[in-house]
């Protein structure tokens, strides 16, 4: 092959492969992704709160929050925080049995919270609370169901990274990998940590 | 999570694990169905795009002839309402966007020195998507009706009661659908360019087109989940008994307004940034001349995009927003009406005193240059709100915003389109009949649009099907009529340039027909599926002209002699690179959306979750392949000569997961 380009150069591997900043692709992806889902969850908690108070028939915020039970929840939830720091901690130092058993706790602790999240809902629709009863309702349910939504796909997540290391096919080369999905998982953690504050603690 | 196949290391054999056996071939149609190669996916947005123009096009004839004279019967009123909106669904949506994404995906990665996007099979995904999406939308012509409440989709016209219909449904989910097409080319091409620029290729060594994408992918990231959360809440309340813009339940309805304009204008620089970008990179070539105030153009495209925030009430004037917000936001449309002036001077200085060829692109980029300064100009009479307030909702918006969008974006485009085809396929397109196609185009745009600056002042509002005779608007339709006619035929041109430069026998003009300054001009016409032979080494703006080019103490540009050839005209033999191979799966995850879509509007649940589940499926194996398939034993030791790179490293693709 003719050298073609004036001042040629030998190509070498690890300029072939290094990034222009550093950083990998997919984390820049994932931060990028992120930071979109910020503008998601920022317009829908904006129209929980411009329709605080505005619905014309109950039930109300304050008739069927259970700030206790939901404490606990969200409590569940932070500390899945720790599990996935664990779990990255765990496969940096190429601990696959400690790395399983994080990646599992985070999972079950993710599940825990969609449980409670599931029971609290069915309780609410008990008490008369649908999606098409108030414009509460409507709000109400489109937030948080769309961050438990959020939770379940990080769950399923974990689920999959789980199964890979069984397998066997989640080395500590692949420590990105869980890093990423930590990313994400924590950044559902501290979107959680706002709707808490802002749907559930700040009364109407 | 693919396995990142590392420079000479055998990737591992884990394709017989997949439902689908991996395609291998790159050849044929079904090459091009499983391809993964940015400038194939490019070609595809292009031609889909352009499709979706000629049809949008004909959508506007309709409009055209059923407004040509007062009390037309071309067209009913429901039949007229499906038609405008779908008219401005689609030349927004499935035209400039798509276009731009073309040449996005095509460009991009060559003017920064790399082989290819950051996630080829995730590019394929947004391309597939985007056209399911399209389809989607269009077969709502043959399921009942289209879409019929405007590209805006105000409420309470859209709810369920005043649109008991599936028209509207249409609308919402095809945008969804969409949504995810151009989310997905957003974080690609903003990975891209940050993190694949050859050695060398700093930010500000970046071509302009290449800045002006960077900033609009950055626009769409940000603005498109708001917008999918004004999709979705009115999804929510057409399909779920929501109340989130149902006045009798205390909700507003202008929330939608607000949250579909905070999407809506950074949209409107989604769509002209682009075009801004082919335009500097077009006329520097035929002024022979650097842009003038690079950095300053980079700057102010940053600007328009942190502005274009900020904006978005403008929309809002006459929705009594109150005396404060309505002088804020006044303000700041004055204030965005800066970088844009900028830019106009940029180019400006840029033609000043250089040696200009007159050629098609040539004539397109200051084609876009003046009309874009009437759209903007026009534009500013919106800020002040007195007079948007008699112009709102009447022809003269019309008018402003096509001299934005067609005499501003598609202008640029056609810039674009007669600058690079040589590029794409080897052969130039003919010169003449690009300039008969231009000067019809310029003709018919200015008598289309021109007068309805005048219709709009004496008052025809938007959006009617029809006016009464007497009003002293029959001259200006008709000749407005006359004008989207000769439009069409200009298109007709075009379309006989191609084709007639498709079936000649030209020879290949080589890699650098313009005597041009980037990158993409280095290689090949058309380029080897890997780009570069060699991966450059960046060491200026305008790479490539510095390479061919001195400067004598004046300034004045000196050919270099030299011995060796500066540009690969041929593609070379014997170059092994081994690039990500062909996939099914983003094609199989993109055409399950609209069946999502049609199990949800429909109420058949079944199809909806067995659509869901092929989706879930798709995207697991897409995860679980590698992104390089493990060569064919097949194929004998061939393949195994050196190779220069491993492709672009395995994406651990998970994250497509959660962007669904």
């Amino acid at each position: 092959m003719a050298a073609t380009v004036h001042d040629p150069v030998e190509a070498d591997d690890d300029v072939l492969h290094h990034s222009a900043t550093g950083l990998s692709n997919e984390k820049i992806a994932m931060w990028a992704f992120l930071a979109s889902d910020c503008l998601l969850f920022g317009a829908l908690i904006s129209t929980y709160i411009l329709y605080r108070g505005r619905s014309v028939v109950g039930p109300y915020p304050h008739g069927v929050y259970d700030i206790p039970y939901t404490s606990v929840s969200s409590f569940v939830l932070l500390m899945s925080s720790l599990t996935m720091v664990l779990a990255l901690s765990a496969i940096q130092r190429n601990d696959q049995r400690r790395l399983r058993i994080w990646l599992l706790t985070t999972a079950l602790l993710g599940t825990v919270f969609i449980g409670g999240q599931v029971y609290e809902f069915t309780s609410f629709v008990r008490m008369g609370l649908k999606i098409h009863t108030n414009l509460f309702g409507s709000s109400f349910f489109v937030l948080t169901g769309f961050h438990g939504t959020h939770v379940f796909i990080g769950v399923l997540m974990l689920m999959s990274l789980f199964s890979l290391s069984l397998k066997g096919k989640l080395p500590q080369e692949k420590a990105q990998t869980v890093e990423l999905v930590g990313l994400y998982w924590h950044f559902v953690d501290v979107i959680w940590i706002l709707i808490f504050t802002l749907v559930y603690l700040i009364p109407s | 999570m693919t396995e990142p196949i590392a420079y000479g290391q055998t990737p591992p054999l884990t394709a017989r694990r997949s439902l689908l056996r991996r395609p291998t071939s790159t050849a044929g149609l079904w090459g091009w169905i499983t391809t993964v190669d940015h400038k194939r996916i490019g070609i595809m947005y292009g031609v889909s795009a352009f499709v979706f123009f000629l049809l949008g096009g004909i959508e506007a004839l309709l409009l055209r002839l059923q407004l040509g004279g007062p009390n037309q019967h071309v067209l009913s009123a429901s039949a007229y309402n499906q038609v405008f909106t779908m008219h401005g669904t689609t030349m927004i949506f499935l035209v400039i966007m798509p276009m731009a994404a073309a040449f996005a995906n095509y460009l991009v990665p060559i003017m920064i020195g790399a082989r290819d996007v950051a996630f080829p099979r995730l590019n394929a995904f947004g391309f597939w998507t985007f056209l399911a999406g399209g389809l989607f939308m269009y077969s709502s012509f043959l399921l009942g009706g289209a879409p019929n409440g405007g590209w805006f989709g105000y409420v309470p016209q859209t709810l369920k009661a005043y649109s008991p219909g599936h028209n509207i449904d249409f609308w919402v989910f095809g945008l969804q659908i969409l949504g995810i097409a151009s989310l997905t080319g957003a974080i690609n091409l903003i990975v891209t360019i940050i993190n694949m620029r050859a050695p060398g290729m700093s930010f500000m060594r970046m071509p302009i087109f290449v800045w002006m994408s960077l900033v609009a992918q950055f626009l769409l990231l940000f603005a498109l989940p708001v917008i999918t959360v004004a999709l979705f809440l009115l999804m929510f309340d057409r399909q779920f008994g929501g109340h989130f813009f149902d006045a009798q339940a205390g909700a507003d309805p202008l929330l939608w307004q607000h949250l579909f304009w905070i999407f809506g204008h950074p949209e409107v620089y989604i769509l002209i940034l682009p075009a801004m970008g082919i335009v500097s990179e077009v006329l520097p070539v035929y002024a022979r001349k650097p842009l003038f105030g690079y950095a300053v153009k980079v700057f102010s495209g940053i600007a328009i995009g942190f502005m274009g925030w900020g904006v978005w009430a403008h929309h809002m004037f006459a929705t009594g927003l109150g005396p404060v917000a309505i002088s804020a936001f006044g303000l700041s449309t004055m204030f965005i009406a800066v970088p844009t002036g900028v830019k106009i001077f940029n180019w400006l200085g840029t033609l000043w005193g250089g040696k200009l060829r007159i050629t098609t692109p040539f004539l397109f980029a200051v084609g876009f240059v003046a009309m874009f300064t009437i759209g903007g100009l026009s534009g500013v009479t919106h800020a002040v709100v007195p007079a948007d307030t008699q112009q709102t909702d009447t022809y003269y918006i019309v008018a402003h915003f096509h001299y934005v969008m067609f005499g501003g974006s598609i202008f640029g485009l056609f810039a674009g389109v007669y600058y690079w085809a040589p590029k794409v396929t080897g052969k130039m397109l003919s010169d003449f009949l690009g300039k008969i196609h231009f000067w019809l185009m310029l003709v018919g745009f200015n008598l289309t649009f021109g007068p309805m600056h005048i219709l709009g002042l004496q008052g025809q509002p938007r959006r009617i099907y029809t006016y009464p005779a007497g009003r002293g608007w029959e001259f200006w339709n008709l000749v407005s009529t006359i004008g989207a006619f000769t439009i069409a035929a200009s298109i007709v041109v075009f379309i006989v340039n191609v084709i007639r430069t498709k079936i000649s026998d030209q020879p290949n003009v080589g890699a650098d027909p313009w005597d041009a300054r980037t990158l993409e001009w280095t290689i090949p016409s058309p380029p080897p599926e890997y780009n570069f032979a060699e991966e450059p080494l960046v060491t200026a703006r305008d790479e490539l002209w510095h390479r061919k080019y001195d400067e004598d103490g004046d300034g004045r540009a000196i050919r270099r002699e030299l011995d060796y050839p500066v540009v690969m005209d041929e593609v070379p033999d014997e170059v092994h690179v081994h690039m990500p191979s062909p996939s099914y799966w983003p094609l199989v995850a993109s055409f399950t959306l609209p069946a999502v879509a049609y199990g949800m509007i429909y109420r058949a649940w079944p199809v909806a979750i067995a659509a869901g589940v092929v989706e879930i499926t798709a995207l697991y194996s897409w995860a679980l392949e590698p992104s390089t398939a493990p060569p064919d034993p097949d194929e004998g030791t061939e393949d195994h000569g050196p190779e220069l790179d491993s492709g672009e490293p395995a994406a651990a693709e998970l994250e497509t997961a959660d962007a669904d």
